[in-house]
């Protein structure tokens, strides 16, 4: 299968090891992943601070970062430009630092799907996609009161016939 | 756990009063428990979770599936768990009018649907054609994108490329938006679109020609969005695939260098120039400029390193630039507070590889420095850039760096460091070595770097040398001494494989030794003990074959002192001591020749021997012997009982022979005596010994085995039961003759048993003086065999000319793709380490093949749309390349019109990419059209074509003069350029 992908996989760790979150643009059967992450998160956590932010791995480039206690990395060619990935990484703490209000490791846990969502309106397809942390975060939040209010409707509805029914 | 708790959670079921659903676990039911467990518990809670998620998830109640897919997804995509089972159950939501739902199953398919393992895949396609119609929300088509552009099948590509269109369109996306969006101008889902097309082509060429135009009209968009996605697609279709067809484009890709002012944008641009500038030299004129201005100007350091990597793989001959970013990655280097630009920095010195070496040069001092970096990457950055400009004029001075400052080094690193000067040095067959003698001493000095832990590779290259280098063997006996010597080395398991080399090369050369005492008693020493069976077996043999040169040595200058008093009437006793250095090369000579010549003719060998034993003879007193003698004895007696087979067998041959010697009365009576004796006893015993050592092992070439024909009458098929009898009647076994270190136990066998094994050798004795030739000249019991002819004579002393000619050939081998890399626009210096991993190799060759594919079918799109613009994509394809007949005949006065016709029918064939490169090669047609049985062949095995390919095309644009001015994708490029 003939891929051209920018990204090829990003996933966030925690710095005891344990995946917050992983989006694979590339095709990996899920051996291969829990593989990928375990020897990852061998080369990446590690490391100490004030060494650069790229690991090789596997004729690949991982570029990780760490905020707090996540660490943020994402898979590329070895051509690629490392910098612009820690740009695009910054990118989207900001947003989920806008979106969760100061962002921390729980509200992850307990939003993955947000998480995903927002990381969809960045990346899509492992290629970078939307500049700019306003539209990103008005996008969001358009989706979200469109969920809600068709879930408020779905919710009376089925109050509605539960009563009914009862 | 139950109703309560999961109406209260946003993502919860409220529904039916099932109670599947009613004592469903919301989501965050499932991570509080699995938080809230001891570590332990983990599996068993996650087995349990997803039996629960088994069970709802098949329940006909669309919000309890919800829930269920979520909990999945969370499994799934955090904790590891196999969520390709429920692919159907998405597959079932996914028609949901519920955006809830729907978003639910999207991203549960998007995370878990694998190309080509999902196979309801399929099954998919109308509910995405119908999210993707423009009277659905554009945010369910924006979901039926992502599903698209991440788990698309070919198939599903093709089906749903029409779809995609629509939504690439200015038009349609801005009645969407009219519609749906009315206070955006313009379309969010164009740019979403834009990749997944970028996908769909990459996955299904057949989709080219109804999808890249639209592509190319993003480019000119209003939207900076959508400019900046189409520009990223077509990065990513540039850099994968072959970069030609999208030369047209240049002038557009100009345009939007100099207007935009968007980083992202304009880094992807460059990456697109990177693989534009090396085709066409106009163009690598024209973007020096705005480059050079791009790294005077920006801030933005991403940008500035992708200017740089641009100037520094596009643009090998525009000096004034590449000065700038030389100078730019000087800064880098030198930039003690980050650490990621000096790693950058290392990186791109690399991509300007040899041909710019200056670069590197320049900057040495940083590089250098860096390799005492704190980041090890960017230790193994710089080793890489380092190993990387190793030439034959510099390899004495950076490998002599490396090794001593691998003492310095923390043991990884210096390894790491060992490891590179070895493989350097050791590349094909010791390619960049000229002085031995110090590449040997280099070897030795590794072995004491206390961390070395190379000692495999290092024996390897040791024994190497000394079979193929005749002339480093002195130099190596020496170094193999002060190895020996040394006690200390022998406490160090690390080195056992060196140590076990040494003693092998000074019991092989011993004849270059200085001191046979001395090495006997470092083979001999106490800490031997320390050593593993199999390397002591391997010192116990040096000693054997120490003795037994030392003997026969001893013996022939007996016999040259009485020839020499004979003829001179003057005795021998260190008269000649003074000639030593002088005759020192000849001496070599004489021996090696008399090997070659006739491996046991008598008659010629004393003669020979004369001139070294004369030198060497202050050692060679009968006291010295003696002393020689009891030493081994004392030393080697107790091994006989030693546990291990190898050592003890060895421990008893030396002791046979020993005790030969001694029982022979004349080896006790006075030395004249002895000399008397001589011929009977103790001499006739010695040359049997010598001669056994005395032949060289060569080195055997790999095809070796090829090249044996098969003799008439042979049928190599049957069964080959029927030698066991001819094997077992004797005591020797075939595989004897490939170790060289058993040659002495089947000497002394075949001796001892000399009458029963008759037959047997004489079967093998026949059978290598017909195919000798093509065996290993390790066989030394010829003594039996004298009246055969030696059949391998004539190869002998290919030895060393062997040696050269594999040296020879392996630099033409190696020649060859330098060639290409030489005229290659980019040479692949990065790509060293590529072969790492299975993943990678095996993508880019299946890669290839539908590269090609992809980059001609879009040539043909591009440079079609430029001529005829206005027929239907399907004929301008057609069209296109009639036209393009026409071209090639128009342009190619020499040739032939009917050559041209042939080349048509030949043409239908053949794939577009190779149509390519014929129509560029207009003018020498000819040419081309006898090659073409050739390219059809390399058709066949495409993957290792590609290069080549490459390489031609590339070549042709130098023979034709401006060929760029003849075809028809010039006048695009023009407005450009002129």
């Amino acid at each position: 299968m003939n891929y051209i992908i920018k990204i090829h996989f990003v996933i966030l760790l925690s710095r005891q090891g344990k995946v917050r979150l992983t989006k694979w643009y590339s095709p990996y059967s899920q051996k291969e992943r829990t593989k990928v992450i375990r020897e990852l998160s061998g080369l990446i956590l590690t490391r100490g601070p004030k060494l650069c932010n790229f690991v090789e791995w596997k004729g690949y480039k991982v570029v990780y970062r760490r905020y707090a206690s996540l660490y943020f990395c994402m898979c590329i060619d070895a051509d690629d430009n490392e910098l612009e990935i820690l740009e695009i990484i910054h990118h989207f703490v900001e947003i989920l630092d806008r979106y969760f209000g100061s962002v921390c490791e729980l509200d992850l846990i307990f939003n993955f799907h947000k998480a995903y969502y927002i990381l969809d309106e960045i990346l899509i397809a492992g290629e970078f996609q939307e500049p700019s942390k306003k539209t990103v975060a008005r996008l969001i939040a358009a989706q979200d009161s469109l969920v809600e209010t068709a879930q408020e409707q779905a919710s009376s509805i089925s109050n509605m016939i539960g009563q009914a029914t009862k | 756990m139950a109703g309560g708790s999961s109406s209260s959670s946003s993502s919860s079921s409220t529904g039916p009063s099932l109670v599947d659903s009613l004592f469903q676990r919301s989501l965050d039911d499932l991570i509080k428990s699995l938080r809230s467990q001891p570590v332990g518990a983990e599996p068993a809670l996650l087995s349990r979770a997803l039996a629960e998620i088994r069970r709802e998830i098949r329940s006909p109640d669309p919000d309890t599936k919800a829930v269920a897919l979520q909990k999945l997804t969370y499994l799934s995509s955090i904790h590891g768990l196999d969520a390709s089972w429920a692919a159907f159950h998405a597959l079932e939501l996914l028609p949901s009018p519920s955006p809830l739902h729907k978003r639910l199953a999207y991203l549960a398919a998007s995370l878990s649907f694998h190309p080509s393992t999902t196979d309801v895949l399929p099954l998919a396609t109308h509910q995405l054609r119908k999210d993707l119609s423009p009277s659905s929300p554009p945010n369910f088509s924006s979901l039926a994108l992502h599903l698209l552009s991440l788990s698309a099948s070919p198939d599903l590509a093709r089906h749903l490329a029409p779809d995609i269109l629509p939504l690439l369109s200015p038009r349609a996306s801005s009645t969407t938006t009219n519609t749906k969006n009315n206070n955006n101008n313009s379309s969010p889902l164009r740019p979403k679109a834009a990749v997944a097309t970028l996908h769909a082509l990459s996955l299904c060429p057949d989709v080219v020609p109804l999808l890249v135009k639209p592509l190319v009209d993003c480019l000119s968009s209003p939207d900076p969005r959508v400019v900046s996605a189409a520009v990223g697609a077509f990065a990513e279709l540039v850099s994968a695939t072959d970069p030609s067809p999208y030369l047209p484009l240049a002038p557009e890709f100009y345009r939007l260098l100099t207007d935009s002012r968007n980083n992202w944008v304009l880094i992807k641009l460059l990456k697109i120039f990177a693989r534009l500038a090396p085709l066409e030299p106009r163009l690598a004129a024209r973007l020096v400029d705005p480059l050079c201005d791009l790294i005077r100007r920006s801030s933005a350091q991403s940008l500035v390193l992708e200017c740089v990597r641009t100037l520094f793989s596009g643009f090998p001959d525009h000096d004034r630039a590449l000065r700038l970013a030389v100078d730019k990655v000087k800064e880098f280097l030198t930039n003690d507070d980050d650490p990621n630009l000096r790693y950058l920095g290392l990186r791109a010195l690399t991509i300007l590889g040899p041909r710019n070496s200056w670069g590197v040069v320049e900057s040495r001092d940083s590089v250098i420095q860096s390799l005492a970096d704190p980041d090890p990457n960017i230790r193994h950055e710089a080793l890489r850039l380092i190993m990387g400009m190793v030439f034959d004029t510099n390899v004495v001075e950076i490998s002599v760096m490396l090794v001593n400052y691998a003492m310095k080094s923390d043991p990884v690193f210096a390894n790491e460091m060992l490891d590179a000067v070895l493989t350097t040095c050791g590349r094909n067959v010791y390619e960049l070595i000229v002085d031995f003698d110090w590449y040997v001493s280099l070897l030795g000095e590794m072995a004491r770097n206390p961390h070395c832990a190379k000692g495999e590779e290092i024996e390897r290259q040791l024994v190497d040398i000394g079979l193929r280098v005749r002339d480093a063997r002195p130099e190596l006996v020496r170094v193999a001494r002060d190895l020996l010597i040394d006690p200390a080395l022998l406490g160090n398991p690390f080195l056992w494989r060196i140590l076990s080399a040494a003693a092998w090369v000074s019991g092989e050369y011993v004849e270059f030794s200085t001191n046979w005492l001395e090495l006997v008693e470092a083979l001999l020493q106490p800490r031997t003990s320390l050593l593993p069976p199999l390397v002591r077996a391997v010192y116990i043999q040096a000693v054997f074959k120490v003795l037994a040169f030392c003997f026969s040595s001893y013996i022939d200058q007996l016999e040259a002192s009485q020839v020499s008093s004979l003829g001179h009437s003057t005795t021998v006793g260190g008269s000649t001591i003074e000639c030593n250095a002088a005759s020192a090369n000849c001496l070599s000579d004489d021996i090696t020749g008399t090997e070659s010549a006739d491996g046991f003719a008598t008659a010629d060998k004393p003669a020979s021997l004369l001139s070294l034993l004369e030198k060497k003879d202050p050692f060679f007193t009968r006291e010295s012997l003696k002393r020689i003698l009891y030493l081994i004895e004392t030393a080697v007696g107790p091994l006989s009982e030693n546990d291990d087979v190898e050592v003890q067998e060895r421990a008893r041959n030396v002791l046979g022979l020993i005790h030969m010697l001694q029982e022979i009365p004349a080896w006790k009576t006075e030395e004249e005596g002895f000399k008397k004796d001589k011929d009977n006893g103790v001499g006739k015993i010695m040359n049997l010994m010598q001669a056994m050592f005395s032949e060289e092992i060569g080195p055997v070439s790999v095809n070796a085995q090829k090249r044996v024909p098969v003799p008439e009458g042979l049928v190599l098929e049957e069964n080959l039961s029927d030698l066991a009898m001819i094997l077992t009647e004797g005591d020797i076994a075939p595989s004897m003759s490939i170790s060289f270190t058993l040659r002495s136990h089947q000497h002394m066998e075949t001796k001892d048993e000399a009458a029963p094994s008759v037959q047997s050798t004489y079967l093998l004795a026949e059978h290598r003086k017909r195919h000798g030739l093509y065996y290993l000249p390790a066989e030394k019991d010829e003594t039996e065999l004298n009246d055969f002819p030696r059949a391998y004579d004539p190869l002998l002393p290919v030895s060393h000319s062997d040696a050269t000619e594999d040296l020879v050939k392996l630099t033409e081998q190696s020649l060859i793709p330098r060639k290409v890399k030489h005229t290659k626009p980019r040479p692949i210096v990065l790509k060293m380490d590529e072969g790492d991993g299975v993943l990678p190799s095996a993508l880019t060759t299946v890669k290839e093949s539908k590269d090609d594919m992809l980059s001609g079918a879009i040539h043909e799109v591009l440079l079609g749309n430029e001529g005829k613009p206005s027929s239907s994509q399907k004929g301008s394809s057609n069209k296109s390349s009639g036209r393009r007949m026409k071209g090639v005949s128009d342009n190619s006065e020499s040739v032939p019109q009917s050559k041209e016709n042939l080349d048509l029918g030949d043409r239908e064939n053949r794939s577009s990419s190779s149509r390519r490169s014929q129509h560029r090669s207009h003018g020498k047609g000819r040419h081309r059209s006898s090659q073409n049985n050739e390219e059809k062949e390399e058709k066949s095995h495409r993957n290792s074509t590609r290069s080549g390919h490459h390489h031609e095309r590339h070549e042709h644009r130098q023979r034709g003069e401006t060929p760029l001015n003849a075809v028809p994708q010039a006048p695009a490029i023009q407005d450009l350029l002129l």
